[in-house]
C-alpha cells in the first residue's frame, strides 16, 4: 500500500511523486489534501492533490524540499512506500457553473493551481491562468498548464521566464483591459496570495485562496490549521483549505505559519548532515 | 471477618518531585498483599451500591470477594464479562463519582478502592496469563465501527464475542483514540492500549488505520457497496472550543488537543520524534476538567512553571480528584474565580501575557452550579509563553455532513435513543462524545456496549 510508482524531479527543489491509493483516488477533487507520515517517527504532513486517477487508482502529490520532513519524503525511490497516506481531505474547489475564471498560482502553488485549471478548462469555463516563479529553472508544469487553459500568463521575477514582473501585474492589466471573471482562484505563498486578494478586492471580484497552514491530524480534532475569517476562527482542515480571500487575516496567518521555524530550519540542517554522512 | 480499617491503602507512586521530570506511569500499583488486604475492606453488600454507580456495571462486589481470597484471574474474568478495557479504566475512571461515591464504606471512612483493585486485577492479569481467549467462531454478519477509542472498541469487542466479523475504522495512524492521542503516557501507558487492542485483535477484530469515515469511504458505501449491516459511529469529540478573546491565536496558544496530541501521539517529548512543540518558561493552562490537568502536567514535564485558570472555585472543578491532587503534588498553581479576557503578545507575534479577571460566585445557572461574573476592576496580567485553552470540543462535522438523514442536536451531537443508542438511520448506532460531547473513557464504553447489545438484537431478529 501507498507505493511510490513514479517520482520526478520538476525543478532543483520541487519533486512529483505518484502514489499508489486506490481508496483515495476514487475520491479525490481538485483542492483537497492528504496527510502522510514518511517513517514511523515523523510528523503528519498535509500536501494537496496535484493529480488523480480513479482508473489506475493513484494520487499524484508535489512537493517542494524545505524541511527535514520532505528531505526525508525526498530520499524514498520509486518502489518505496510512504508510511502512512490519508485522505482525501477538505472540501474540494467550488466550481459549478463558473464560466470565466483567472486563476493565479506562483512557485509550487502552481501544483495546486494545476488540477482546478484543468477541471474548469474541461468543464468549458473560460480559464486564464496566471503562474508565476522567482526564475526559469524554477518553472513547473508549464505544458500541463498551456494544455488546459485559454490563456497562458508566464511572469517570472527576474524575467528569465515570460514577462518580468509579478503575478498581480499581470492579473491587474488583464482587469484594467476590461476583462471580467466570475471568480479568481488563488494558491501560492501567503504574501502573493495575499496582495491578489487586495488587488481584487479593490475591483470587487470574488477570490477564493488556498490555505496550507500547520495540521496535525487534519480530520478536525486539534485546531492547530485555524485561522481567521471573516473575524471567526475557522480551521482549514474542515472548513477549508479554501476560504473567501477578502476575508483571510493573512498577516496572522502569515505569523502562525512561522511557528515553527527555527525548529524546523535546525530539523532540517540535522537531516542534511545526516544525509551527508550516509553518502560519504 | 473484614478488614475495618477506616482508611484506603494507599497508591505507591513515584514522588512528586521526580515524576514532574519524567512522562513515566505515577502510580504503581498494589502489590498482591495490598490488594488483598484492601480487598477485605468490602463488606460485600447485599445492596450493592457500587455496581450501580457503575456505567458498565462490573459485578464489583463478586470481583473483590475473589481478589480477597488470593483468586485473581477469577477476578479478572468477572471484570471482563462486563468490560473490553480493564487496564484502563481501573486507572481513568472517576471512581470517586462512580463506584467508590456509592461504596457504603465512605460513609465512615474511605471507600474501598475499587479502582485500584480494578486496576491490580487487569495488571495482574496482563503480566501472568499469557494465553489468548479463543477466537469465537463467526456468525457471517458484519459490523463497522467508526472510531478506535473507548466506545468503539467495547462495542468492537463485545459484537467480536459475539461472533460477528468486526471491522474498526481509525481515522488516525494509530488505533486507540482519546486513549493515545488524549491522555498522557505517564496516566496510561501507551504499551497498556496496545495490549487491549491487540487482545481485540485476536478475538478477530480488524483494525483499518488511515480511514476518515466521511471523506475516505462514506457510512451509506460501508453499508451498500461493503456489505455492513450495522455500522457504530464512535467518532468522538471534535474541534476545539475557544474563547472568541482577543490574542488566541497568537504564537504559542494551543488548543489542549493539539498540545496533547503533540505529545502523546506525536512523541513530540522524545528526541527522536520529527514534530515540534513549544516547550515554555511559564505554561498558562485555562480551564478545569481532566484534559485541562493533562496539558498543564504534560507542559509540567516538558520543565515549565504551570499555571491553571479556572473561572469557579476548587470545589466545582470537573477534573477527577486524584488528577487535581496530582498535578497540585506536581508545583502547578491553581488560579480560581479566575477568567482571560486577553491574550497578549511581542512584536513577533508570539504570546507574552494572558490578562485576567477575578470572579465571584452568582446565581446558580442551568446547570445548577453558581455561574461566575466579574468582579469590577480586578484585572491583571500573568507571564506566559505559552497558553493551552481546554475548554472542551464540539463535535466534528464530517460523518453528519456526508450521512444524509442522520439527526443531530443543534449543537451538533448525534441524536440517539438513549436505551440502545440507534440513531435517527436505520442501522446506525453512535455513542461516546460524538453523541454526549466531551465526557468520560467509562461513559464512552457503556454506551458502546449497549449500542453492541442493540445492534445484536436487531441483527438477531432480521436473521430469523
Amino acid at each position: 500500500m501507498n507505493t511510490i510508482l513514479k517520482k520526478q524531479s520538476l525543478n532543483p527543489t520541487v519533486t512529483l511523486m505518484t502514489v499508489k491509493a486506490p481508496l483515495i483516488a476514487r475520491k479525490a477533487e481538485p483542492g483537497q489534501f492528504v496527510i502522510l507520515r514518511v517513517d514511523e517517527n515523523g510528523e503528519r504532513i498535509p500536501l494537496t492533490v496535484a493529480d488523480f486517477d480513479r482508473e489506475q487508482g493513484t494520487i499524484t502529490i508535489i512537493y517542494q524540499i524545505v524541511g527535514a520532513t520532505t528531505k526525508k519524503l525526498d530520499q524514498l525511490r520509486e518502489g518505496d512506500s510512504l508510511h502512512d497516506f490519508v485522505g482525501p481531505l477538505g472540501r474540494a474547489t467550488h466550481t459549478e457553473g463558473l464560466k470565466k475564471v483567472a486563476v493565479v498560482g506562483g512557485g509550487v502553488g502552481c501544483a495546486i493551481a494545476y488540477p482546478v485549471t484543468k477541471k474548469l478548462f474541461e468543464q468549458g469555463a473560460h480559464v486564464d491562468a496566471i503562474v508565476g516563479f522567482r526564475s526559469k529553472d524554477l518553472v513547473i508544469l508549464e505544458d500541463a498548464f498551456a494544455a488546459h487553459s485559454t490563456r497562458l500568463f508566464r511572469m517570472s521575477d527576474d524575467g528569465s521566464w515570460g514577462e518580468k514582473g509579478l503575478v498581480t501585474n499581470a492579473l491587474e492589466k488583464l482587469i484594467q483591459s476590461g476583462e471580467t471573471y466570475d471568480e479568481v482562484i488563488t494558491i501560492g505563498p501567503l504574501v502573493m496570495m495575499k496582495f491578489v486578494c487586495r488587488l481584487t478586492k479593490q475591483y470587487g471580484i470574488k477570490t477564493i485562496a488556498s490555505m496550507n497552514p500547520i495540521m496535525i491530524d487534519g480530520t478536525g480534532m486539534c485546531g492547530g490549521c485555524r485561522l481567521t475569517v471573516g473575524g471567526k476562527t475557522r480551521f482549514a482542515c474542515v472548513d477549508g483549505p479554501e476560504f473567501d480571500g477578502h476575508e483571510i487575516d493573512f498577516d496572522e496567518a502569515i505569523a502562525r505559519g512561522r511557528t515553527y521555524a527555527a525548529f524546523e530550519r535546525h530539523a532540517y540542517e540535522e537531516a542534511c548532515s545526516l544525509f551527508a554522512k550516509e553518502v560519504r | 471477618m473484614p478488614n475495618m480499617s477506616k482508611v484506603k491503602h494507599p497508591m505507591p507512586s513515584q514522588a512528586p518531585d521526580v515524576r514532574s521530570g519524567n512522562f513515566s506511569e505515577v502510580a504503581l500499583g498494589y502489590d498482591a498483599a495490598t490488594a488483598i488486604d484492601e480487598a477485605q475492606r468490602c463488606l460485600n453488600c447485599k445492596q450493592r451500591f457500587c455496581v450501580s454507580g457503575c456505567p458498565v456495571k462490573i459485578e464489583i462486589p463478586e470481583f473483590i470477594r475473589q481478589v480477597a481470597g488470593g483468586h485473581f484471574e477469577e477476578a479478572y474474568q468477572i471484570i471482563a464479562r462486563s468490560s473490553a478495557l480493564p487496564a484502563v479504566c481501573g486507572r481513568v475512571c472517576p471512581q470517586e463519582s462512580q463506584c467508590e461515591g456509592k461504596c457504603v464504606r465512605g460513609r465512615n471512612g474511605d471507600p474501598v478502592g475499587i479502582g485500584r483493585l480494578e486496576r491490580f486485577v487487569a495488571d495482574w492479569h496482563n503480566e501472568n496469563v499469557k494465553e489468548k481467549a479463543p477466537r469465537p467462531e463467526s456468525n457471517g454478519h458484519k459490523v463497522a465501527v467508526i472510531g478506535s477509542g473507548p466506545s468503539g472498541l467495547t462495542c468492537a469487542g463485545d459484537l467480536a464475542r459475539l461472533g460477528y466479523e468486526v471491522t474498526v475504522f481509525e481515522a488516525l495512524h494509530l488505533a486507540g483514540g482519546v486513549l493515545v492521542y488524549g491522555i498522557p503516557e505517564f496516566r496510561l501507558p501507551k504499551a497498556i492500549v496496545q495490549k487491549e487492542i491487540e487482545g481485540l485483535k485476536d478475538l478477530g477484530v480488524k483494525v483499518e488505520t488511515n480511514v476518515v469515515v466521511g471523506k475516505t469511504i462514506t457510512i451509506d458505501e460501508l453499508m451498500q457497496e461493503e456489505g455492513f449491516e450495522a455500522v457504530f459511529i464512535g467518532s468522538g469529540a471534535g474541534l476545539p472550543k475557544f474563547m472568541n478573546i482577543p490574542g488566541e491565536n497568537l504564537k504559542g496558544v494551543y488548543s489542549a488537543n493539539e498540545f496533547l496530541t503533540r505529545i502523546n501521539l506525536m512523541k513530540a517529548y522524545l528526541p527522536g520524534s520529527d514534530t515540534p512543540i513549544q516547550h515554555g518558561k511559564n505554561v498558562a493552562v485555562v480551564g478545569g476538567g481532566n484534559v485541562a490537568m493533562d496539558a498543564a502536567r504534560c507542559a509540567r514535564r516538558l520543565g515549565a512553571s504551570v499555571t491553571v485558570i479556572y473561572r469557579r472555585t476548587e470545589a466545582e472543578l470537573p477534573a477527577r480528584h486524584e488528577e487535581v491532587e496530582h498535578a497540585m503534588e506536581e508545583g502547578i498553581v491553581f488560579k480560581f474565580l479566575t477568567n482571560p479576557t486577553a491574550i497578549g503578545g511581542n512584536e513577533d507575534g508570539w504570546v507574552d501575557t494572558i490578562t485576567c479577571q477575578e470572579m465571584e460566585l452568582g446565581e446558580p445557572d442551568a446547570s445548577g452550579r453558581r455561574r461566575p461574573v466579574p468582579k469590577e476592576g480586578s484585572a491583571f496580567d500573568l507571564p506566559a509563553d505559552v497558553v493551552i485553552m481546554a475548554l472542551g470540543t464540539s463535535p466534528n462535522p464530517l460523518i453528519k455532513s456526508t450521512t444524509q438523514g442522520l439527526e443531530t442536536q443543534k449543537w451538533g451531537g448525534i441524536v440517539v435513543e438513549e436505551a440502545t443508542g440507534k440513531t435517527s438511520r436505520e442501522g446506525i448506532y453512535a455513542g461516546g462524545d460524538a453523541v454526549t460531547g466531551a465526557a468520560t473513557v467509562i461513559l464512552a464504553m457503556g454506551a458502546g456496549k449497549t449500542a453492541a447489545a442493540a445492534i445484536h438484537e436487531a441483527l438477531q431478529k432480521k436473521a430469523e
